[in-house]
């Protein structure tokens, strides 16, 4: 079996400035943060990111990393609206197209399966047409000839996503409630870049889950990255919870440009992972 | 007062939640699927007594069996399906469900803004955004709940459209008119429906101690009024023990009535 360990500086270096970037979890559950970090401290810039957004979105679109965000919502969970999300939309500083949650759902499942747009009726007679004006909509072709909005396909140049196990050959392990979609996000990406609590023995696997939590097959996989507590401040049960502290402090500094400064450069501009930890750590003692 | 006084008399936070409750009679095996802290407790109060069938979720990933205190992540659930997110939204598409959502601004016909306020390019104020409503009002039933009536929540014309009303779905397909139904409207003051010809907002009944004048004051659109308006019922006493010593037994409900 291939061996398809790298770090994250690796992961970025095959990312290009203005490409499509899908990012798994939803809201502020399982998110790959230790690569998004990886990100902002990179030269990348002009990005879209394609997202159930939650600090994804929100550190992308205040550390200016996004031109344009796609997403169902974008939130914290605890904190219903990103904070920093909603400064982004009301200063006008990004691009952005905002779909029904369900039909999110079928732009990532169109792209896995490669076909053009999946129909759905959301979106008619509410506004996610005028907000989106390059929506169309499609005639069934049955008798009973409805009229459907036609989803088009989220065709990712990139995705990244966060499990809890995973092999050095790509295969990914989720361990909590929910794959939410990253599956989907695998499927839908051209190449896809996994970080994940633990790399493990592939004959480990089922040692820590049934089959069925082995959602992730290494077919979809190109890069495996080892980042314990990467998915840190938001939860990875049953590995860890949500950080609410560290998330309230990340929350209250979209308001506040010098603590959203200082923020910046001691957690999300920290050289390493492993350096965001320990100052993670260092403050929380 | 304590939240588990059982010999309290209701309070306007639990008559509310039995309005939301009452929403959901008649609805039989579906998903109830309030979302918030006053529609949860009147949709586990609606299971706990008259709609046994419902099926219901612990807000996170499994349908539980049993009756959740709300706000309690560790309580004991008896769990029998599970129901991560994308099940759900096959739920959503079956048109078993019966959502109940918030509105930061509602119109006459029903339209639901939770999106934002002023323009949505710019907006002055960003909302929660359009979530599931735009799916949910075409494929299944809605009730809306909103704590604090005034005519900035009753509005004339709300700002954006995430869950349509009935004139946004009046010319779409019969399956949408057939699917599309928003079962009531539960405010502070009151509670609506849309049960008339014009499909516009009526006041179906005031909360104890509210008056009709009092609803129209807080209502930025004329509403439909009936000759005589009842008293929105009062929750009985086996409904206030389930509130007050299961449902909600630490008073979650009050901090949307400034309590």
């Amino acid at each position: 079996m291939p061996d398809k360990r790298m770090t994250d500086d690796e992961v970025v270096d095959q990312l290009e400035s203005g490409m499509t970037i899908g990012i798994g979890g939803w809201g502020s559950r399982r998110k790959p943060m230790s690569l998004v970090r990886a990100i902002v401290r990179s030269d990348l810039t002009d990005l879209t990111i394609v997202s159930y957004g939650g600090p994804d979105i929100g550190v992308l679109c205040a550390t200016g990393k996004a031109r344009k965000v796609v997403y169902g919502f974008v939130s914290l969970d605890s904190i219903p609206l990103e904070p920093h999300f909603r400064v982004a939309r009301q200063n006008a500083t990004v691009e952005f197209a905002e779909f029904d949650e369900g039909a999110f759902y079928l732009g990532l499942l169109a792209a896995a399966h490669r076909v053009p747009f999946y129909p759905t009726r959301a979106g008619l007679g509410s506004d996610m047409l005028t907000m989106n004006p390059d929506l169309r909509t499609v005639q069934s072709p049955y008798d009973d000839a409805e009229e459907l909005v036609a989803i088009p396909a989220f065709q990712l140049d990139a995705s990244l996503i966060h499990m809890n196990r995973a092999d050095a050959a790509g295969n990914g392990q989720f361990l909590g409630p929910d794959l939410y979609f990253d599956d989907l996000f695998a499927k839908a990406a051209d190449k896809t870049y996994m970080s994940c609590e633990r790399i493990v023995p592939t004959e480990d696997l089922l040692n820590h889950g049934t089959f069925h939590t082995l959602k992730i097959p290494r077919l979809f996989v190109d890069g495996v990255v080892e980042a314990p507590r990467g998915a840190h401040f938001t939860e990875c049960p049953p590995d860890y919870e949500r950080d609410e502290a560290f998330q309230r402090r990340y929350a209250a500094t979209a308001r506040d440009p010098e603590a959203w400064d200082a923020f910046r450069a001691r957690y999300l501009e920290a050289p390493s992972h492993q350096a965001y930890l320990a100052a993670v750590d260092e403050d929380a003692s | 007062m304590s939240p588990t006084d059982s010999t309290a008399p209701a309070a306007i936070d639990e008559i509310c939640a039995v309005a939301v409750a009452e929403a959901f009679r008649g609805d039989g095996e579906i998903l109830c699927n309030p979302i918030g802290t006053t529609p949860i407790i009147g949709g586990r109060l609606a299971r706990a007594t008259f709609e046994p069938d419902m099926v219901m979720t612990d807000a996170v990933s499994v349908l539980a069996a049993n009756i959740l205190p709300v706000g309690d992540p560790d309580a004991e659930r008896v769990v029998e399906a599970w129901m991560p997110y994308r099940d759900v939204f096959d739920i959503v598409w079956s048109g078993r469900r019966h959502v109940v959502m918030g509105a930061s601004q509602i119109d006459a016909a029903g339209n639901q803004n939770l999106a934002a306020i002023g323009d949505w390019r710019r907006p002055k104020a960003q909302l929660l955004g359009l979530r599931g409503a735009p799916g949910n009002l075409v494929n299944h039933a809605t009730t809306y709940w909103v704590p604090n009536h005034s005519t900035r929540s009753f509005v004339p014309e709300v700002d954006v459209v995430s869950g349509p009303g009935y004139d946004r779905v009046a010319g779409h397909s019969g399956f949408i008119r057939a699917n599309h139904e928003i079962r009531r409207v539960v405010s502070n003051l009151g509670v609506f429906d849309f049960a008339n010809d014009a499909q516009r907002m009526q006041l179906v009944s005031v909360h104890p101690g509210v008056t009709v004048d009092q609803v129209v004051e807080a209502t930025g659109f004329e509403l439909i009024l009936p000759d005589n308006v009842p008293d929105s019922r009062l929750p009985t006493d086996e409904e206030l023990r389930l509130i007050r010593e299961v449902i909600d037994p630490t008073g979650l409900r009050k901090a949307e009535f400034g309590g």
